[in-house]
């Protein structure tokens, strides 16, 4: 199927983005790295009158460390973390999860930032962002200036997220990790790059797990943490955490595994990202 | 009308402009606009790889690329590859060796197997097979096609440290 | 090194690993594909498809799409029904068959979802799908029999009301004496399987341009297609115009699998559009309405049973299938060649004493389902090897001796199975040999022992086969299909020396074309190089069947050498004339005519070809021949039967449901081996399209008949990161009835692939007790076996 009919309208500041977003209303919506847009439109799911590229803004580039935190703008690209050393050294996390992100052709046009607005379920970057207590910052045409929110409040439901229809997502903060950290990111697909079943992005200060932040895609309609899963592991070990989550978890079924075949799936991954946190620093 | 922009870029090492449709996405473009073969869509869904490009030095579905979005790239198709004899090893592995049947993926599958003949670090059939395995083939059953790069790789290692 | 030329004078090109002249355009983005033609004022056409599964067509309202840019024509069923003939699969030698008739674009009633409503003509395919989206349809919804168990519930609904219930066929079979061997049965194992419903997913969506010449009234079409015959023989019945109006080119073909051996109407509609606004019109199906429209396959449900002796001995087998097909039985082939294949080939490698098979298809409102690679085979092999299998395990016998014990063996053959099936001869235990040496096998169980002591979970799978290729009249011809068994082959001496070769069976990529010019090659004796093909055009071929069952190299291949052979005669009597010699003196090698016994020169075949065509004047009244035509059709039997082996090595990690395929063996016997390079990259594609429906695919439908996963987002195809390595070997048994003892060699991956899995999943869950027929074989369903889900 061949994309609808539409305008194709490029920014060069954010200013301008919000401008022609404020102009073209409903009918427009901000292009990134297209990844998971343009399948959309070839598919004739969306047929926007307009698209305005963001892919210019100098105000989204970059990836830099800032008073403890590392800056990720929104158009990082998934393949531009590959070897970064500021990620590499802050949040080793992210290393770990990007060879679950798609496929290279893939990695070197989507974006950081379109990922997390979009919010796909089964994403690993909302996930990590969850667990590595990340802050999106946003701005809107109503909004004065920034918005700061965290990340245990960004991700909203299926697909929605704090952006309201015209916000932008200018980059994400995450605190540098200290040194030490440990990390798993662990996955389960069908297929080398396909979006996941379940998955999981945690990290812990040291082996006693007792600041562990667990978070899970896939098991939801947005990335989860769970409370009681991480009290359970710090109190009592790693049975309790997998009993805490088999009780708290009710992931919706997809095309090919029911919801208890998905909590069982999770309570795995569970367990061998605790070894995993446990094991070598 | 479909909107139209005047897009410039380089296509194949040439510098090129033209007024196109804003809403045909890269294959398409190369194929109804520049008259190109090679390119070729076997889902317009970013699933199968066939699409491939070389855009700017990297990979890149051409399915999921809009025509506006190449303003100032460069890009590369598998008839450019062809020209310069980047791949010609490549290609005469492929040969040798029955890497393409219908050739439907084939262009694809050169591309994207071009962008890691050179890397440095080993590459284990695991590690190949991980890098093609966007790219959909019905017809060969991948290995031989995991033969071919891998060969090539080794060649083209073997050539640099003779070098 | 740009071609790999066999100049070598007297190396033959037959059984040598040539790699593929016709493959280096490929290589170089030079494939010529339909929707790479571009006719001038060529128009393009999108369909408008039925959302609903079944649904009564009440209002079409197309004013606004007609209004729309671009667009030069809408029409609905009604529109072409006059000039487009109902048509639907019917063979007569399939006893008691039914089917209603099917139209181009549906006439009132839709009945699948996808089925074309409207079809829209435009100036480009863009412009044809915005109008498209248009046009209104106000349909009234009907109960839709939505799957197989929709399809067999008694007094449920029906997909086709004016048939009367949803069975299109049934067959049964007996042979042996059954009561006989059941009673020396010292255990019976049943087993339920079920195998999915699937498609090909062709990387080249179907496509074919319609270009109706009004001046010269004829009609040529560029088609993907397997057949080019067959097609331009069903184009001009179903459109009213005699077979020499119709002209069908089918260029490089973006893989069919089988896919493309059948007459849609969507494709058959195009040429009928092409005709009303007399202009050429192209459609190429897009991924989303290929998995709607394209031929969809197997969806089997089994129940079948094995009597065995205590010892391992095989007595008998019995099987029941019942296959969902689609709410047509598809034109021409049917849709029931599937269930047929499988009660005449299940269990037929092992020498049964008695054998029962009862087959089923019935209708439902799911896409149209018909013939795809290797028909019925993975049925019939999972059915046999599970079962096998599994009495193996229950009598505790490790599963290569059990094979060992029942396989048919070499001194069996020639002989006519239970089923009726007329085998002349197979290589059973020499391939089961040399796949144990291949893999290792006693020291596979050593590592799976060992494995199992750590917690690692292994699986060893053997699958031996046996596979339906070179297909005689008996196949279709005998049920009053006009599909040719028969294949044609003219070659041709030109006059710089060169060798065209015209043939009535085409390219698909499996290397066909490079097939006919080692056998030509070798039948002449001239190097490879100096053939050219010609293949895909009905205004130039011979006719012939086209590619399909596995018949290219063996039937085809064998016109060609008779061809080869016919026109070496000519041009050895023409050198004689010329050179005052005995033609039983000369021979041609390399290329050059010599006397035989010395080698010494006597000619070359540029100088015969000068002579002939621009001297014949000095040949004193002899006329030369040089353009030879041969006609071969396999008659002794209905079938050349090959024969191999599967094995598949995995690993399952229980915890999961995940399985890791860490290996694959093959040993084939398809007769002569022509080209080992094809063969073997042949066999590895196949095997990865068994794999596929075992692990991945599966056309998944909502119990109202809305497909689920129409997209390769959500259908899982296998890519290269989860695929093993698979190592091939032959074994050479020809058939007695060709020349070059060639069978077909394009299927038995498929075919053994899934129960190789099978058998090598239940191997490794063994320990647990667990054990799947359900395909495919998802982590769910591995977890549900293992109590874990
Ligand atoms: C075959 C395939 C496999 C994939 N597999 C994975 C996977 O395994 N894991 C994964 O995470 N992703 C996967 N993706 C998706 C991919 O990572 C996308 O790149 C990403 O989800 C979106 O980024 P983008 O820049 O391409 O966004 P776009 O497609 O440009 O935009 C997506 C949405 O986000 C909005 N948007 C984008 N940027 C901003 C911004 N800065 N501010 C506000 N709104 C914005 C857009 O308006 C649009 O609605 C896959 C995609 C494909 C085609
Ligand atoms: S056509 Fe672009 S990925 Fe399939
Ligand atoms: S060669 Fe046919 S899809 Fe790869």
């Amino acid at each position: 199927m061949k994309a609808a009919g539409f305008r194709f309208l490029r920014a060069r500041c954010v200013a301008e983005a919000l401008a022609l977003k404020a102009e073209h209303g409903e009918d427009a919506r901000f292009i990134a790295g297209g990844q998971s847009l343009v399948p959309a439109l070839n598919l004739r799911l969306l047929e926007p009158r307009a698209l305005i590229d963001i892919a210019g803004l100098p105000e989204l580039t970059g990836i830099r460390v800032e008073r403890g935190r590392l800056v990720i703008g929104a158009l990082t690209r998934h393949a531009a973390l590959t070897g970064d050393p500021l990620v590499a050294a802050h949040a080793p996390l992210l290393l770990e999860a990007l060879p679950y992100v798609a496929h290279a052709a893939i990695r070197n046009r989507g974006t950081f930032g379109g990922s997390i607005a979009l919010a796909d379920p089964a994403a690993e970057w909302p996930a990590c962002c969850l667990a590595l207590d990340a802050t999106m910052v946003l701005t809107g045409p109503h909004a004065e200036g920034e918005r700061r929110v965290p990340a245990t409040e960004f991700f909203r439901g299926l697909y929605a997220t704090a952006l309201g229809p015209d916000d932008l997502l200018l980059r994400v903060e995450i605190p540098c990790q200290p040194a030490g950290t440990r990390n798993a990111a662990l996955e389960l697909a069908r297929r080398h790059g396909d979006f996941a079943i379940v998955g999981v992005a945690a990290t812990a200060s040291d082996r006693e797990l007792k600041d562990a932040r667990i978070a899970f895609f896939g098991v939801a309609d947005r990335p989860m943490r769970f409370a009681e899963v991480e009290r359970a592991l710090a109190v009592e070990g790693v049975s309790a955490a997998a009993e805490a989550l088999a009780r708290q978890v009710d992931p919706p079924a997809d095309l090919y595994h029911s919801a208890a075949t998905k909590r069982h799936l999770a309570g795995v991954l569970l367990r061998r990202a605790v070894d995993r946190l446990r094991g070598a620093a | 009308m479909d909107e139209e922009i005047e897009l410039a870029f380089t296509l194949n090492g040439k510098a090129v402009r033209r007024r196109v449709p804003v809403r045909l996405h890269a294959v398409d473009l190369l194929r109804e606009v520049f008259g190109l073969s090679g390119p070729r869509v076997a889902c317009e869904h970013g699933i199968c790889g066939a699409c491939t490009l070389r855009v700017d030095g990297q990979l890149a579905r051409g399915c999921l690329l809009l025509a506006p979005q190449l303003e100032g790239t460069d890009v590369w198709t598998i008839e450019g590859l062809t020209a310069t004899g980047e791949i010609a090893d490549l290609q005469n592995e492929f040969h040798a060796r029955n890497a393409m049947q219908c050739g439907w993926c084939t262009a694809g599958m050169l591309i994207t197997a071009a962008e890691i003949l050179d890397a440095p670090a080993p590459m284990d059939r695991q590690a190949i097979r991980e890098h093609l395995s966007g790219n959909y083939c019905r017809c060969t059953g991948y290995q031989a096609i995991v033969d071919a790069v891998e060969a090539t790789r080794q060649a083209r290692a073997a050539g640099r440290s003779a070098a | 090194m740009n071609r790999i030329l066999r100049e070598a004078a007297d190396t033959p090109a037959i059984g040598a690993a040539v790699p593929r002249p016709n493959g280096r355009r490929l290589l170089e983005g030079r494939g010529r594909y339909v929707d790479d033609i571009a006719l001038p004022r060529m128009a393009h056409v999108a369909f408008l498809r039925s959302p609903h599964a079944h649904a009564r067509i009440l209002a079409i309202r197309a004013e606004t799409a007609r209004g729309m840019p671009g667009v030069l024509d809408v029409v609905t069923g009604q529109d072409l029904a006059e000039t487009v003939q109902p048509f639907a699969g019917l063979l007569v030698h399939f006893k008691g068959m039914k089917s209603a008739q099917q139209r181009c674009i549906a006439v009132d009633r839709a009945a699948w979802q996808g089925e074309p409503v409207a079809a829209v003509v435009a100036e480009t395919r863009r412009q044809a799908e915005d109008a498209a989206a248009r046009i209104e349809v106000e349909y009234e919804p009907l109960p839709a029999v939505g799957s197989l168990a929709a399809a067999a519930e008694p007094g449920g609904m029906i997909a086709q009301p004016e048939l009367g219930d949803n069975v299109c066929f049934t067959r049964e079979v007996e042979g042996g004496d059954w009561d006989r061997a059941m009673a020396q049965a010292d255990l019976v194992v049943e087993r339920s399987f079920r195998f999915p419903r699937h498609t090909g997913v062709c990387p080249e969506g179907r496509s074919v341009i319609g270009d109706w010449n009004p001046a010269d009234r004829r009609l040529t079409v560029h088609i993907s297609h397997q057949a080019p015959h067959m097609i331009q023989d069903c184009y001009a019945r179903l459109l009213g115009l005699s077979e020499s109006d119709v002209r069908v080119v089918c260029p490089d073909v973006g893989g069919s699998y089988g896919i493309k051996t059948h007459v849609y109407g969507d494709e058959l509609a195009t040429c009928a559009l092409s005709m009303r606004i007399g202009r050429p019109v192209k459609f190429v199906a897009d991924r989303l309405e290929s998995f709607l429209s394209d031929i969809h396959n197997r969806d089997h449900a089994v129940t079948a049973k094995l009597a065995v002796k205590r010892d391992g001995t095989i007595l008998a087998l019995g099987y029941e299938g019942t296959q969902a097909i689609g709410p047509y039985s598809v034109y021409p082939r049917t849709s029931v060649v599937e269930g047929n294949q499988i009660a005449n080939i299940c269990g037929q490698w092992y020498r049964l004493q008695g054998y029962r098979a009862k087959v089923r298809a019935l209708f439902t409102n799911l896409a149209p389902y018909s013939n795809y690679r290797a028909v019925g085979h993975p049925v019939a092999v999972g059915v046999t090897e599970g079962l096998v299998d599994a009495a193996a395990r229950q009598i505790g016998m490790d599963p290569a001796e059990i094979r060992r014990r029942n396989l048919l063996r070499d001194e069996d053959f020639p002989l006519q199975t239970p089923s009726g099936m007329k085998f002349e001869g197979m290589s059973h235990h020499r391939c089961l040999d040399t796949v144990l040496r291949m893999m290792d096998y006693d020291s596979l169980r050593a590592d799976q022992a060992e494995a199992r002591r750590r917690g690692v979970y292994r699986g060893i799978g053997l699958a031996s086969m046996i596979e339906i290729t070179n297909p005689s009249a008996m196949f279709y011809g005998v049920g009053g299909a006009r599909i040719s068994a028969q294949d044609g082959c003219t070659v041709r001496l030109e006059p710089q020396g060169g060798i065209m070769v015209l043939h009535g069976c085409g390219e698909q990529g499996q290397g066909t074309e490079t097939i006919f010019a080692q056998v030509v090659a070798d039948a002449v004796g001239v190097p490879m190089g100096r053939v050219r093909l010609v293949t895909g055009d009905t205004d130039a071929t011979p006719y012939g069947g086209g590619t399909w069952a596995s018949r290219g190299a063996g039937v085809g291949g064998e016109a060609a050498w008779q061809a080869g052979r016919a026109l070496r005669k000519s041009i050895l009597d023409l050198a004689a004339t010329i050179h005052q010699r005995d033609a039983a003196q000369l021979d041609i090698r390399g290329g050059i005519v010599v006397d035989a016994a010395t080698g010494e020169q006597v000619t070359d075949l540029a100088e015969v070809g000068r002579v002939a065509y621009f001297r014949p004047d000095t040949l004193g009244g002899v006329r030369p021949e040089l353009s030879v035509t041969r006609h071969y059709l396999p008659t002794q039997y209905a079938f050349a039967f090959t024969n191999g082996i599967l094995a598949c090595h995995l690993e399952v990690d229980p915890d999961t449901g995940f399985m890791k395929l860490l290996k694959f063996w093959a040993v084939e016997d398809c007769g002569k081996v022509l080209n080992p390079l094809l063969v073997e990259e042949q066999m590895r594609g196949a095997i990865v399209q068994g794999i596929g429906p075992t692990l991945l695919e599966e056309c998944l439908y909502d119990e109202r008949g809305q497909m689920l996963n129409g997209s390769m987002v959500d259908y899982l195809v296998p890519m290269a990161a989860e695929m093993p390595d698979m190592e091939v070997a032959h074994i050479e048994t020809p058939t007695r009835e060709s020349a070059i003892g060639a069978k077909g060699a394009g299927e038995a991956g498929t075919a053994g692939a899934p129960a190789a899995i099978m058998n090598a999943l239940n191997d490794a869950l063994s320990p647990f007790g667990a054990e799947l027929t359900e395909m495919p074989f998802t982590p769910e369903r591995i977890l549900r076996a293992l109590g874990k889900s």
